[in-house]
């Protein structure tokens, strides 16, 4: 059912970005990561990120949200430009939720309390309706029974999902996925994915850097596969997959689907 | 030519039970078969090992204990050629000089005010120490606010009248602190009000412990001239340890910043107090800090090896702590900041805990070395319980050869006391913040 509003999602000038990245460039001392991104992201939009490892592409969702820095170009989020202002950078942050590879959660925290921090701290929530928000989302996420738990007792998918909870407390208008199953052992790779579907179809608008090619087949409105720090090819997953253009993605692709 | 149909075909059907160890793994000869007799080598060494104690504990045990002299008024007791015993320790010089270890030449008709210190900083330390205790947010009001004040009025006699003129400069230092936090408020942005309660906070603690400081309880003056013994090596110690911690967080968060002068001015600080001994510090506390300050401050003597020792500390800790903040991953400061935590925020609420925990051993290996370093303030003139011993070690009343073992003995049994405590406890504390976060 998604996969076909997925193609048939045209793109609406009258919509609102949620994302834009504008001519951006980024070094790491000499090298160069990033030339000359250009993107747009709608709201509610889906957009699957891949490419060979060193492509650049975690530096750029990273970009988003400005956990690293770009020296060119501009990166509006959800109409705020992203400059040296440390209270804008706050501000981007709490609407812009991130999942990383490794989790991320605070191992010296209980799944609860990972879950109410931010909210309690970031935005004044009181602590008892904190609690409660947090426990419908791990009911969503389905892990309401490790609330009390430390994250070194749960297994890599359920860590996982708490992160994505974790993200959800903050109600963010943006979802970031680095490679967010590629820590994770081949049997709970499905519960993070079927976590990840569930927002999807929620009308999250989604940025996510992946291998899981089932996934992007099902949930995504656009692939973009990035090469040598740049964009090579953007397309819908129908003709990403069916008709790839560039040589590069031609190659990638050979590799990654046997 | 197919494998497949040779190869015998098997589905276990049901799960092996766990069975018992064998026995020969269990039991107490098992045990010392395996631990003190396991190989020749091992056995030789346990002999030898076996052979030390004998030669060292029972001399030591017939020293302390057995022949020791425990009761007695003066030197006769403990010299032969006047009727007493040599060969142990005098004990009874300790029972004769304890109010003299404990308070050193403090008025003696005011020590009851020491001894209600040592009451108070007995009940801080183990509503602070004991994690199941209540409140114990109120207890760090106590120890680091409440207590400080009450002792330093109890031990000193407070009433430190302050003029018109010390009151009219605190105002204006006041206004001056509020408007510092009310600059960099709108230099950072951030919203005016929080700025202002921290500051005016701040202020009135000042203040109200300035006002108490201030105030005339009716209690004589005792100069910290006379102050001695135990009574200082606790406070030095608790002082040292109480401030090293929090400047050293300070100073290792100064030394990873990204801007350069706080950066420089942490490093410079750090290296050049590792860099020279205590010894060296707590001389340049004494007689060159004088030389700084203004010609009509003088700072009390007592207190200026204070604050070297803390200083000193200070520097060292920061290292320690600066290794816990390097330990952590990288993806923690991340998953914080992707959660639109704030600096502050996150070095309180994510990194600090997490690295603090890290280096507890490291923490308390620097606690302990405080704690028997103090024992050098005797080096600019100040009694400490070392100090106290070397002192009445010469008191020509309880001249007796076996007087100077007995003293030191006594001293080692007292640092050694403080410090095995703080080890274990922080093995207990290590043993249950990792319990809770198993990996």
């Amino acid at each position: 059912m998604t996969a076909q509003t997925v193609q048939t999602a045209v793109i609406d000038p009258k919509a609102e970005s949620a994302i834009q990245l504008i001519d951006v460039h980024k070094w790491y001392g000499e090298f160069h990561v990033l030339r000359d991104i250009n993107l747009n992201v709608r709201r509610s939009e889906r957009i699957v990120i891949c490419g060979p490892s060193g492509s650049g592409k975690s530096t750029m969702i990273r970009c988003i949200n400005r956990l690293e820095e770009h020296q060119k170009g501009r990166i509006i989020v959800d109409g705020t430009e992203l400059t040296n202002d440390l209270k804008r950078i706050d501000e981007v942050r709490k609407d812009v939720g991130m999942v990383f590879q490794h989790f991320n959660l605070f191992p010296h925290l209980t799944i609860l309390e990972n879950c109410t921090l931010a909210p309690i701290w970031v935005k004044k929530m009181p602590k008892k309706e904190a609690e409660e928000v947090a426990m419908h989302y791990l009911t969503r996420v389905k892990i309401p029974e490790q609330a009390n738990k430390y994250p070194g007792q749960l297994s890599g998918g359920q860590q996982q999902r708490v992160a994505i909870a974790r993200s959800l407390c903050m109600s963010p208008k943006i979802m970031l996925f680095d490679e967010p199953t590629s820590a994770l052992d081949p049997e709970m790779v499905k519960e993070v994915l079927d976590t990840m579907v569930g927002l999807a179809e929620e009308g999250m608008t989604m940025l996510c850097v992946t291998h899981e090619m089932g996934f992007a087949r099902q949930v995504a409105d656009r692939v973009i596969f990035m090469d040598y720090g740049q964009i090579v090819e953007m397309n819908t997953p129908d003709e990403f997959f069916k008709n790839p253009q560039h040589e590069r993605t031609k190659l990638f692709l050979s590799q990654i689907l046997h | 030519m197919s494998t497949a149909v040779d190869m015998p075909r098997f589905v276990r059907a049901q799960q092996v039970e766990a069975l018992p160890p064998p026995s020969l793994t269990r039991g107490p000869i098992a045990w010392v078969r395996e631990n003190l007799f396991s190989g020749p080598f091992n056995t030789v060494l346990t002999l030898v090992v076996f052979y030390l104690l004998y030669v060292s504990v029972p001399p030591l045990v017939k020293f302390l204990f057995i022949d020791a002299v425990w009761s007695g008024t003066d030197r006769a007791v403990c010299r032969a050629d006047m009727g007493g015993s040599e060969s142990g320790a005098c004990w009874a010089f300790i029972r004769d000089k304890i109010n003299y270890f404990t308070y050193g030449s403090y008025t003696v008709s005011e020590r009851w005010r020491v001894n209600i210190f040592f009451a108070l900083l007995a009940i801080g330390v183990v509503w602070l120490l004991w994690l199941k205790a209540p409140r114990r947010d109120l207890g760090a009001v106590y120890f680091f606010w409440l207590f400080p004040i009450a002792s330093y009025i109890l031990l000193t006699g407070g009433n430190a009248t302050f003029s018109g003129r010390f009151w009219l400069g605190f105002l204006i230092f006041g206004a001056l602190v509020i408007a510092f936090f009310a600059f960099v408020a709108a230099i950072l942005k951030v919203s005016l009000r929080p700025a202002l309660i921290i500051g005016g906070g701040i202020v009135g603690v000042v203040g109200v412990t300035l006002a108490l400081v201030d105030m005339d309880f009716g209690l004589a003056h005792v100069p910290t001239s006379l102050w001695g013994g135990i009574l200082v090596t606790l406070l030095v110690a608790t002082v040292g340890i109480v401030f090293s911690l929090p400047f050293g967080i300070v100073l290792a968060l100064g030394r990873r910043s990204k801007l350069p002068i706080v950066r420089m001015a942490s490093v410079i600080f750090i290296e050049f107090v590792r860099g020279v001994p205590l010894i060296t510090v707590l001389i340049m506390a004494n007689t060159m800090l004088p030389l700084f300050l203004p010609g009509d401050i003088t700072v009390d003597r007592l207190l200026r090896p204070l604050i070297g020792t803390a200083l000193f500390a200070s520097a060292y800790m920061a290292e320690v702590v600066r290794g816990g903040l390097q330990a952590m991953p990288k993806g923690q400061y991340e998953g914080a900041m992707s959660l639109g935590l704030n600096y502050p925020q996150m070095m309180i609420l994510i990194i600090l805990p997490q690295a603090l925990r890290i280096v507890i051993p490291g923490i308390v290996n620097t606690f302990i070395g405080l704690f028997k370093d103090t024992s050098l303030v005797a080096i600019v003139g100040i009694f400490d319980l070392v100090k106290t011993i070397e002192a009445s070690r010469i008191d020509p009343n309880w001249a007796a050869p076996s007087i100077g073992l007995t003293g030191y003995a006594f001293a080692a049994l007292f640092y050694f006391i403080f410090c095995f405590g703080m080890s274990r406890y922080s093995l207990g504390v290590e043993r249950r913040l990792a319990s809770g976060q198993k990996r």
